[in-house]
């Protein structure tokens, strides 16, 4: 009796392995995974401020004096393009002079230079995958300094990698707008500051504050 | 740079000792077969700055005084 109850269980588990085993192994795994240590880092506020702190010293060793007061007052860079025909899929510039502004950890723009029309977004990203402190992202100086780099070593190869979408997508047109007013004034400033603060424009000002 | 610290010293040296130089040679490849992208900014007579991206060791200016290595761009949303 015994043994005929013994061998029908045996059978029962044999045809039942197929929906068990795999069960097991899963809870097995939750529980081993639920018990090891995985290494956790938390947001440290000072930590990530220092980051910022150098990763601004070496932005500021990189870009001339013009572009570090550019950031430095109004928070991102413009950068001018260097393609004939303007960066591809802009549907070409007719050789008029563009430029991108670059803001930190959001798209890329690119603009008429003259006239402040916006030509396209262009979405691109520095991701480290090692995560260091659990993170990917690079401080955002260090995100303005990466892009300033790819954009001025290889505009064209950068521009490829980047995902290309139309103004308005990300960046609001209107303050994108307004930032380059900003600029404009910017550099108007500058310039006052430069012949003397009299006011009395020098030539190239008009150029200057396209 | 790495995300939460900035910028890291990796290696220095001197290019025209021997030692150094291949030190700074291997350090290179190791950083790019990492997947990093180098580049070395430089400044035109017109004191304009823009940077030089560079695949070999070959390829940095003689005069540059660093390389910045930097993650691979990838297209973002």
């Amino acid at each position: 009796m015994v043994l005929a109850l013994a061998a029908t269980a045996l059978v029962a588990l044999a045809l039942l392995s197929d929906l068990i085993v795999p069960r097991i192994d899963d809870i097995w795994s939750r529980w081993r995974a639920r018990r090891q240590r995985t290494p956790t880092w938390s947001y440290d506020p000072g930590r990530e401020r220092r980051a910022e702190q150098r990763a601004r010293a070496l932005l500021r060793s990189c870009v001339n004096e013009e572009e570090w007061a550019m950031y430095r007052d109004l928070g991102f860079l413009r950068v001018w393009g260097t393609l004939a025909d303007g960066p591809d899929d802009a549907g070409g510039t007719g050789g008029a002079p563009y430029a991108y502004v670059i803001y930190p950890h959001r798209p890329i723009l690119a603009y008429l230079a003259q006239t402040h029309r916006l030509l396209n977004e262009y979405c691109v990203t520095f991701p480290d995958e090692t995560r260091p402190y659990g993170s990917s992202r690079l401080p955002d100086s260090d995100d303005v300094l990466a892009k300033w780099m790819a954009l001025t070593g290889d505009e064209r190869r950068l521009i490829s990698t980047a995902n290309m979408h139309l103004p308005g997508r990300q960046l609001d047109p209107a303050q994108v707008r307004r930032d380059l007013w900003r600029l404009s004034q910017w550099e108007r400033a500058r310039m006052r500051d430069a012949a003397g603060g009299d006011g009395t424009p020098r030539p190239g000002d008009r150029q200057g504050a396209a | 740079m790495k995300p939460g610290h900035g910028e890291v010293l990796i290696a220095e040296g001197d290019v025209e000792r021997a030692e150094d130089e291949q030190r700074l040679i291997e350090e290179f490849r190791r950083q790019l077969d990492a997947g990093l992208w180098a580049a070395v900014p430089v400044a035109d007579h017109g004191g304009r700055r823009e940077s030089i991206m560079v695949r070999s060791f070959e390829e940095i200016p003689s005069d540059a005084d660093r390389v910045i290595f930097f993650p691979r761009a990838a297209g973002g949303r």
